[in-house]
């Protein structure tokens, strides 16, 4: 689905740094001790079961949950000194699609930091806003309201608010929860050619075959880290197991180590289970 | 036709009421698209209750009323950050609590009784040069804030823990418009009534978003409809010999039902349409099969 071979960095400076972080909300910890490192040019996918924490974690690095132990540095500063540009992409499904906003006004949000005291914008930050725009496709549909868009162009109209403010990294919260299977290629192709223009790029997914295992990186999640590397190291019916509780069968194509889902488990007792399925790796 | 604008009283009314209901109409947008309508309602009752306290401790009227009002609407922030309580909870416990307190209030110091009843249901004729002069300045303020925090306010109400992560000052942008919305609410109830506020916070809005999709069109038809009704509603009041503050009310409601009924018809109209092209389509793709036979 994506370039088959992961961008080749020339950097290895830290863009974001975790150093033994114990994160969450109103004093509960939802993340613990986590020790991580994205440097520039990276492209992660932070996985794991609801609850785990990836968008916890997330927001630790923009500075959006309480951080009880350890610190969160981004481009070698804390963030508690200052606030990082970062581009964030939210959930789609948590976006009110009624609320009366065309393609451009949402992509100009993203240019909210420039002249903050200056009400409207600016027609040299329109234009820069219309040339991300048209790099990502959807110039054209500048003046429609974002209900009226494909999935992906939705999508796109997002991904460039977090753009139009050159951020080197680009955090996205489960870019392809919901879409269709055509859109969350377009999604993913997209986010790997922006991956190849060096901006470092994180993202949250639920999906193990179609996303995750096609990053360079991935990192495993459980309210802690429990593992972090490449998809052929990391998915191994151990580490899985750790990370959602449940045994996870794991296959191989084409070179590449995918999850075997199976739903016929459904309905079924545990003795069959037993019975007739092994668990690969057993 | 024109006999009511020889009566000095009757044109400060209609201007008033044209500033209120374009105030109005410009801050309901906001809370109607951060689906809090049911603030407007609530918040008038907690400002009856500061009105109330301010009486009794014999402090002006604005500047109680509005501290009152800032104070309820902050706290109703507050609470609403509390995951387990919702906005409408919030607004329910914080706002019928200080109503309650201001007829308790009024039920201890009974010779205040017939002073609230404007407060209460609304004396547009009855409102004083003063009146006027308090109207204009908030009107003129809260223009200039929305203006000047523009962006910020359309960021904060589209995604507001987005807002955050973008560097908008949330918090900030929050208090300010609770006392922007605390202030229109005061220097309304004189003309509408504490029983009446919400319909011209909540109806222009709501007639605007069916007529347009973008929220600069939006804000500026919602001020145009609240003016219009508010000019409409007491210049029919007149004519029909009724309350002033509930012919605006009735007007605006009838101009929703005229609006609801265009968009429903237009509605209709485009799918129609799209069924035509659909059915036009089909039968020159029909005709176009037979082309190779």
């Amino acid at each position: 689905m994506l370039h088959p071979s992961p961008h080749q960095y020339e950097h290895h400076e830290p863009v974001v740094e975790l150093q033994s972080v114990t994160c969450g909300y109103g004093g509960v910890a939802v993340v613990e001790h986590a020790d991580l490192k994205i440097a520039r040019g990276d492209f992660v996918g932070l996985l794991g079961p609801s609850g785990s924490g990836k968008t916890t974690l997330l927001k630790s690095i923009l500075g959006a949950a309480d951080v009880y132990e350890g610190d969160v540095l981004v481009n070698g500063r804390s963030i508690k000194d200052k606030r990082p540009t970062i581009g964030y992409v939210p959930q789609l499904e948590t976006i009110d699609w009624e609320f009366p906003v065309t393609v451009e006004q949402v992509v100009m949000m993203g240019l909210i930091r420039k002249n903050r005291f200056f009400p409207w914008f600016r027609q040299e930050e329109r234009d820069h806003a219309y040339s991300i725009m048209e790099r990502l496709g959807i110039a054209e549909f500048g003046k429609r309201h974002i209900r009226q868009l494909s999935g992906g162009q939705q999508q796109r109209a997002f991904l460039a608010r977090a753009l139009v403010s050159d951020p080197s990294l680009l955090l996205l919260d489960e870019p392809t929860s919901g879409v269709d299977i055509k859109t969350r290629d377009e999604v993913m192709h997209l986010l790997d050619e922006l991956n190849h223009q060096d901006i470092t790029i994180l993202l949250t997914t639920h999906e193990i075959n179609a996303v995750a295992a096609h990053l360079p990186w991935v990192v495993c999640m459980n309210g802690r880290i429990v593992a972090e590397g490449p998809p052929s190291d990391v998915f191994t019916p151990e580490v899985l197991k750790e990370t959602y509780n449940a045994e996870i069968h794991i296959t191989e194509y084409q070179g590449m180590k995918l999850v075997a889902e199976s739903p016929h488990y459904f309905g079924r007792n545990d003795r069959q289970n037993h019975e007739h399925e092994t668990v690969a790796g057993d | 036709m024109f006999d009511p604008l020889q009566y000095e009283f009757f044109v400060r009314g209609l201007i008033v009421a044209t500033l209120v209901g374009a105030l109005c109409g410009l801050i309901g947008v906001y809370i109607v698209l951060r689906r809090m309508a049911y603030i407007g309602h609530g918040l008038s009752h907690a400002v009856f209750g500061g009105a109330v306290v301010s009486y009794v401790i014999d402090l002006n009227f604005f500047i109680g009323a509005s501290v009152w009002g800032f104070l309820s609407a902050m706290l109703i922030n507050l609470t609403t950050r509390k995951r387990s309580i919702g906005a409408d909870a919030a607004i329910g416990i914080i706002t019928t609590a200080s109503f309650a307190l201001g007829i308790a209030l009024i039920s201890r110091t009974k010779t205040a009784t017939r002073s609230f009843d404007a407060a209460l249901f609304g004396n547009i004729l009855g409102v004083e040069q003063s009146d006027m002069y308090a109207i204009a300045a908030v009107t003129l303020a809260t223009f200039a804030t929305v203006i000047i925090g523009y962006k910020y306010l359309l960021f904060t109400t589209f995604e507001p823990d987005v807002a955050g992560f973008y560097g908008v000052p949330t918090g900030w942008i929050d208090a300010l418009f609770a006392l922007i919305l605390a202030a229109t609410i005061v220097v309304s109830i004189q003309v509408l009534g504490v029983t009446m506020i919400a319909s011209a916070i909540v109806i222009p809005p709501v007639v605007a978003r069916l007529l347009t999709n973008d929220f600069g069109k939006m804000m500026g038809l919602s001020v145009l409809i609240g003016a219009f009704c508010g000019l409409g509603g007491i210049y029919l009041s007149y004519f029909v010999n009724a309350a002033s503050g509930a012919t605006v009310v009735l007007f605006s409601a009838a101009l929703f039902v005229v609006a609801l009924a265009y968009n429903t018809a237009r509605d209709r109209i485009a799918v129609m349409r799209g069924k035509a092209r659909l059915h036009a389509g089909s039968v020159i793709a029909a005709d176009d099969s037979h082309i190779g036979d």
